[in-house]
């Protein structure tokens, strides 16, 4: 017998840690990570409130939100190899051609 | 015994999340991302979604995060350096994020006796095994959007691959 809003907190916590790495780190990798941290709170977050509810569509969204992860995970990361090869850097403060 | 089992892998969640904050490395971190996802996947099954457990760690811990290694094994990448992030990330970011943790847990907390309780195994009723009811919505009422996904991861591998060639 847990209560449900002690996972929904765990879900909060996970969240703003991701919210924080994605401030604060300077790898383009660690942050694409950080996202997917996010991701996973949010995860946490239907599950517990589709076992608060007895229903499965909750569930469902959840593999939604894998399968969408996955791609996006495909995608970026061709994306950040394709810009290491153009800018021959990682770090997030020197990928800056959009700026100015 | 829910209650352990939701503290220890709660802690251990909690502790990876912080490990990859504070890790310099990429590598550390990715490791400790696998940390929070098996973690999150004894959670999910504490919480009756047997099936997205086993498809947390096939898919996330298994497939995403393997990506994820080996692209920082492929680029090489080393120790991020530490220099000072913008200043809208320090004074607005860091203070909104306390902010949204703050409401949430204080509205999680004082709705707490509305949430309820979960019970170890009493996912769902009937006594329908959860594949099974999740198989029966996804193949029945949502074939259409689990259709559609796999023209996305279609789409998503065409993208990958035209993305990561290497131009002639």
């Amino acid at each position: 017998m847990v209560p449900i809003a002690y996972y929904l907190i765990l879900a909060a916590i996970l969240f703003s840690i991701g919210i924080g790495a994605f401030l604060i780190k300077r790898n383009i990798i660690t942050v694409f990570m950080s996202i997917e941290l996010m991701l996973n709170a949010v995860n946490l977050t239907f599950v517990a409130f589709a076992h608060m509810r007895h229903a499965v569509q909750g569930q469902i969204f959840v593999f939604f939100v894998m399968v969408v992860a996955a791609a996006e995970a495909a995608v970026g990361l061709a994306i950040i190899i394709s810009v290491f090869r153009s800018r021959q850097t990682l770090d997030i403060d020197q990928i800056n051609l959009m700026k100015n | 015994m829910q209650l352990a089992l939701f503290l220890i892998f709660g802690i251990l969640c909690v502790a990876g999340a912080l490990n990859l904050l504070f890790q310099r490395h990429p590598i550390n971190s990715a490791l400790s991302l696998v940390v929070v996802m098996m973690s999150l996947a004894v959670i999910y099954w504490t919480l009756g979604a047997e099936f997205l457990a086993a498809a947390q760690v096939i898919v996330y811990s298994g497939a995403i995060m393997v990506l994820f290694t080996f692209v920082i094994m492929l680029l090489n990448a080393g120790e991020e350096v530490r220099t000072r992030g913008s200043k809208a990330a320090y004074f607005a970011g860091i203070p909104g994020v306390l902010g949204v943790f703050t409401l949430l847990t204080y509205i999680f907390l004082r709705e707490k006796s509305a949430l309820g309780y979960a019970n170890l195994g009493g996912g769902l009723n009937n006594g329908v095994s959860n594949i099974a009811e999740i198989s029966r919505v996804l193949f029945t009422d949502l074939l259409l959007p689990f259709e559609v996904t796999s023209v996305l991861i279609l789409v998503a591998i065409l993208g990958a691959v035209v993305l990561a060639r290497k131009e002639n």
